[in-house]
């Protein structure tokens, strides 16, 4: 067992954890953040995306030792405080992207973090940004245009996705 | 203040449920936790078939945390399944992979999977059945030794006279198919939490599609009388078909719950989904099909084979569905098929979206082709020549009401610009070649009547606010239900999306319906939420003209007011006219129910009968790019057209369409549980290909809005039919682009490549 701090959706958190338990597990186990979903825990599906550092990673895969002096950023720290939905959230309800909503809370991440590297991506960036997140629902179609509807409004004069 | 008349049918809106689920507040089955909860964990077989005989679980019970282990022997081992030949647990052999040997519940779900791992199983093999040819040789060992055959169900159907229409043939056409495993894939994996209170009455805390037929079933195999059981499903990670049937994996975490007194939860990882949750059944059917010189189709001759796998689950039923397409996708006078469904110590397959459609399509849209290029003719030509038309009644007793099949075969031709592409297959490099390719199907849009009720229960509620509750029988798995009824409820009495809650997981509150299957929610609880809230709407505007001295007729209800039809003023706030009924002296809530059955019959013995109150209807044109060296097919395009009769929710339809048409792009190009010796070798997301989201072509969907008699404005399912004439497209188009027969699915590179090669 060892000591972590990190920044968990802002706030500093401490946990005492077993170094190679996954982060997927601390999150949703140890502090309720189950809106990160565990869709296959093999680093195959992207439901398990959150930010770390800014950065989208499968927290299936994470060992929690590395959370250590990070920041992370799960779907739960999205919302404003005022409970208003990120514009990417809003962008997936209005676009339909959202079906049973197993996937959506990784590609949801997964766009956060896409949209503040690419603030004007191509179709294709798009497309390919997503890859490594599977739905069975939609198609990706809706996925895909939920993508392009955000960076549109993130892109002109949004406070996200900063080129 | 004036409100206009604004109907909300036809138009898009979001899902209701979306804003919880983009949130991360949707709770799954994954994310309920329970006081004192356990987990369960299962010991599965490493055999396909075998004796069991002897288990030693003294390890595991050992083991710290642990709370229970269970075998066969501790419990009432009920048989369940459609043909009752599975069991919770297995005593005395195990028929195939999956199979449930033991299950242990512990504090944690790593101490219940240790402690699983624990356990130590002695068997004594037995000669395994690995395909359908093997199981029905002559002397093969019996999978289960009371049925005294491997044959698990037989099925015959005709209709004309097939030695009629074999003379009145000028080509004949005949060619066998092989569909392979696919599997669901839900990104939730199954799961389930059982637990009983102090009264001994239990609530399942369920992923089931089917709540009310589930509640019985769990009661009989369970041992708990079903009075005594709640089924509360939780938010539904996926359906498609895996959650019809009820999985040993329930009943024992039920097994468990009464063993140690304390609520259990089990939870599938992505291995288990892909070896223990169902497939779509592998089939091989060979037919033949002949026409006259003039194109008009003369008969259909099918046989066909089913590997059931060990056990009988819905899959075994798929032959039903199979049918339809066989006796009525086209106009065919003359129609024999014969079908086995085999038992083989495969995997077990159940029901999943098209329910034997998907197989049955691919093989008379592979034979109209064949016969198209015998006859020379233009495949559209073809297929526009023997398309029915609106007010026929099939061979098998299937009544076409609104019937948009030739619409929709013209604009899929028209909008994929069919006639100029058909006549080039040349690419600006010489070794890709284009092809396009069609295929349509027919399907069941306004429920299917296999139970004796096909109906579906609406109880609507209005409080003192106005706001609506709005209780249905049906559920939501993620299709968009729920967004569609409280549609159809605002479109009726005039309420604004956030005025209504939809109620519809919780089998102590919802009346009866048959499940989400079928694609019949649409049709069959719609009209259930329509006829009530008519009911709601009369009642309402009844109280209203009495304390507006007016006429019912001369008033509307739009927004949550009550207002003057002729021009939209606003006369009232329609909570104040509710609670007047309860203050006023009149006594009254509103409170109103309807059960909607639709007016559709049972198959007599014969398989005849007009099953489902309407029938969808697809074409789709795929356009595919093929490398010829490396046999990799690319899908350019998809175009398709629907007939879903009138469009209730746009964007929930389009949805519909674009995931099933993913979903049937994945049977076409890269889907397949690869099977060996009875094993699963690929059970997971990096070796089972699923499309992903750069491989999707542009989708291009046009509706075609017949409008049905019997459907909720016109409506008609629309659930399943996206994914079933995907592939035949997309074979189609190959086949077009290389002149390959391609029988067998799915078409990877390498299949590609080889037949290429030949
Ligand atoms: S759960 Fe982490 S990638 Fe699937
Ligand atoms: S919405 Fe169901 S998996 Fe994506």
């Amino acid at each position: 067992m060892i000591e972590i701090r990190f920044t968990l959706n802002g706030q500093p958190v401490s946990a005492r954890v077993a170094p190679a338990l996954p982060a997927l597990t601390l999150l949703r186990d140890s502090f309720g953040l189950t809106g990160t979903k565990p869709g296959c825990g093999e680093g195959e599906c992207g439901a398990c995306t959150i930010l770390l550092d800014g950065r989208a990673v499968n927290s299936c895969l994470l060992p929690s030792a590395l959370l250590d002096g990070r920041e992370v950023l799960t779907i739960e720290g999205l919302e404003s405080p005022s409970g208003t939905l990120h514009p990417v959230q809003r962008a997936f309800v209005e676009a339909g992207a959202v079906q049973c909503g197993f996937c959506t809370p990784g590609m949801i991440m997964r766009t956060v973090a896409f949209l503040r590297e690419r603030s004007h991506p191509s179709d294709d960036e798009i497309a390919r940004s997503i890859e490594g997140n599977l739905c069975r629902c939609t198609g990706y179609v809706k996925i895909q245009q939920a993508i392009r509807a955000a960076a549109d409004e993130l892109g002109v004069g949004g406070t996200e996705g900063g080129s | 203040m004036r409100i206009a008349k604004q109907s909300l049918i036809g138009k898009s809106f979001p899902k209701l449920d979306a804003p919880e689920r983009a949130s991360g507040r949707a709770v799954y089955i994954q994310d309920m936790v329970l006081p004192r909860m356990l987990h369960g964990a299962i010991l599965r077989t490493d055999r396909v078939h075998a004796r069991i005989v002897a288990i030693d679980t003294s390890a595991a019970e050992r083991l710290p945390g642990v709370q229970a282990v269970i075998t066969a022997n501790d419990i009432d081992n009920v048989p369940f399944g459609h043909g009752k030949d599975n069991t919770p647990l297995k005593g005395d052999k195990v028929r195939c992979i999956r199979d449930e040997i033991t299950a242990v519940a512990a504090e944690t779900e790593s101490i219940a999977r240790e402690a699983a791992a624990l356990i130590r199983v002695e068997y004594d093999d037995l000669p395994p059945i690995l395909s359908v040819e093997q199981a029905l040789r002559g002397g093969a060992p019996l999978i289960h030794e009371h049925k005294q055959t491997n044959v698990a169900f037989t099925y015959e159907y005709s209709h004309g006279d097939l030695a009629a229409g074999e003379r009145e043939s000028d080509v004949v056409v005949q060619e066998t198919y092989r569909l392979p495993y696919v599997t669901h894939c839900c990104l939730g994996t199954s799961g389930i939490i059982a637990a009983f209170d102090a009264r001994g009455h239990l609530t399942l805390y369920s992923v089931t599609q089917v709540p009310a037929l589930y509640r019985r079933d769990m009661a009989q195999i369970c041992g708990v009388p079903p009075e005594r059981i709640r089924v509360i499903q939780a938010t539904i990670g996926g359906g498609f078909g895996s959650k019809l049937d009820i999985y040993p994996y329930e009943p024992i975490a039920v097994h468990l719950a009464r063993r140690t007194n304390r609520p259990v939860k089990i939870v599938f990882n992505r291995q288990e989904e892909f070896v223990a949750s169902p497939t779509r059944q592998p089939t091989e059917i060979r037919i033949r099909a002949g026409a006259k010189r003039d194109g008009t189709f003369t008969f259909r001759e099918i046989d066909f084979t089913h590997d059931n796998g060990g056990y009988t689950s819905w899959g075994a039923t798929t032959p039903f569905v199979m049918m339809q397409a066989f006796s009525s996708l086209y106009r065919v006078p003359h129609v024999s098929m014969h079908g086995k469904v085999v038992h083989t110590n495969n995997p077990y397959a159940g029901a999943m979206r098209g329910y034997g459609n998907l197989q049955a399509t691919f093989a008379v849209e592979s034979s109209v082709e064949l016969l198209a290029g015998e006859l020379g003719t233009d495949p559209l030509e073809l297929r526009l020549r023997n398309a029915q038309e609106p007010g026929e009644t099939t061979g098998q007793g299937i009544g076409l009401r609104a019937c948009g099949l030739r619409e929709c075969l013209e604009t899929a031709a028209k909008r994929s610009g069919w006639h100029q592409k058909r006549n080039q297959t040349a690419t600006d490099r010489p070794r890709v070649r284009r092809g396009i390719g069609m295929a349509s199907m027919l399907h069941v849009g306004g429920g299917a009547k296999i139970y004796r009720s096909d109906g579906c229960g609406t109880i609507l509620r209005l409080d003192d606010f106005a706001r609506l509750t709005l209780i249905t029988g049906s559920s939501e798995i993620g299709q968009g239900s729920e967004t569609v009824l409280a549609q159809i409820a605002a479109e009726e009495l005039g309420l604004r999306f956030d005025q209504i809650q939809v109620l519809n997981n919780d089998t102590d509150v919802k009346p009866w319906d048959v499940g989400v299957h079928a694609s019949r929610t649409t049709f069959i609880a719609g009209n259930s939420v329509r006829l009530a809230a008519r009911e709601a709407r009369k009642k309402l505007l009844s109280a209203a003209a009495d304390q507006l001295r007016s006429a019912p007729e001369e008033l509307d209800l739009r927004a949550g007011k009550v207002v003057r039809d002729a021009d939209g003023e606003v006369l009232a706030d329609l909570g104040k006219v509710i609670r007047s009924l309860h203050f006023g002296g009149k006594n009254e809530v509103v409170v109103t129910h309807h059960y909607y059955e639709p007016p559709s019959v049972m198959q007599d013995q014969g398989y005849k009968g007009d099953v489902s109150a309407a029938y969808a209807f697809a074409t789709q044109v795929a356009e595919v790019e093929v490398d010829l060296d490396t046999g990799v097919v690319k899908v350019l395009r998809l175009t398709a057209a629907h007939d879903i009769g009138r469009v209730i929710n746009r964007l929930g339809a389009e949805g519909q369409v674009q995931g099933g048409v993913v979903m049937g792009l994945g049977y076409a190009l890269s889907e397949e549980l690869q099977v060996e010796r009875g094993r699963i070798v690929n059970p997971s997301f990096r070796e089972y290909k699923l499309i992903t989201s750069p491989e999707v072509p542009e989708i291009d969907i046009a509706f075609v809005e017949t409008i049905d008699p019997e459907g909720p404005y016109g409506a008609k399912g629309i659930a399943e039919a996206p994914a079933i004439c995907t592939a035949p497209a997309v074979a189609n188009a190959v086949r077009h682009a290389t002149g390959g027969r391609f029988t067998a699915l799915p078409l990877t590179p390498e299949r590609v490549f080889s037949e290429l090669k030949q």
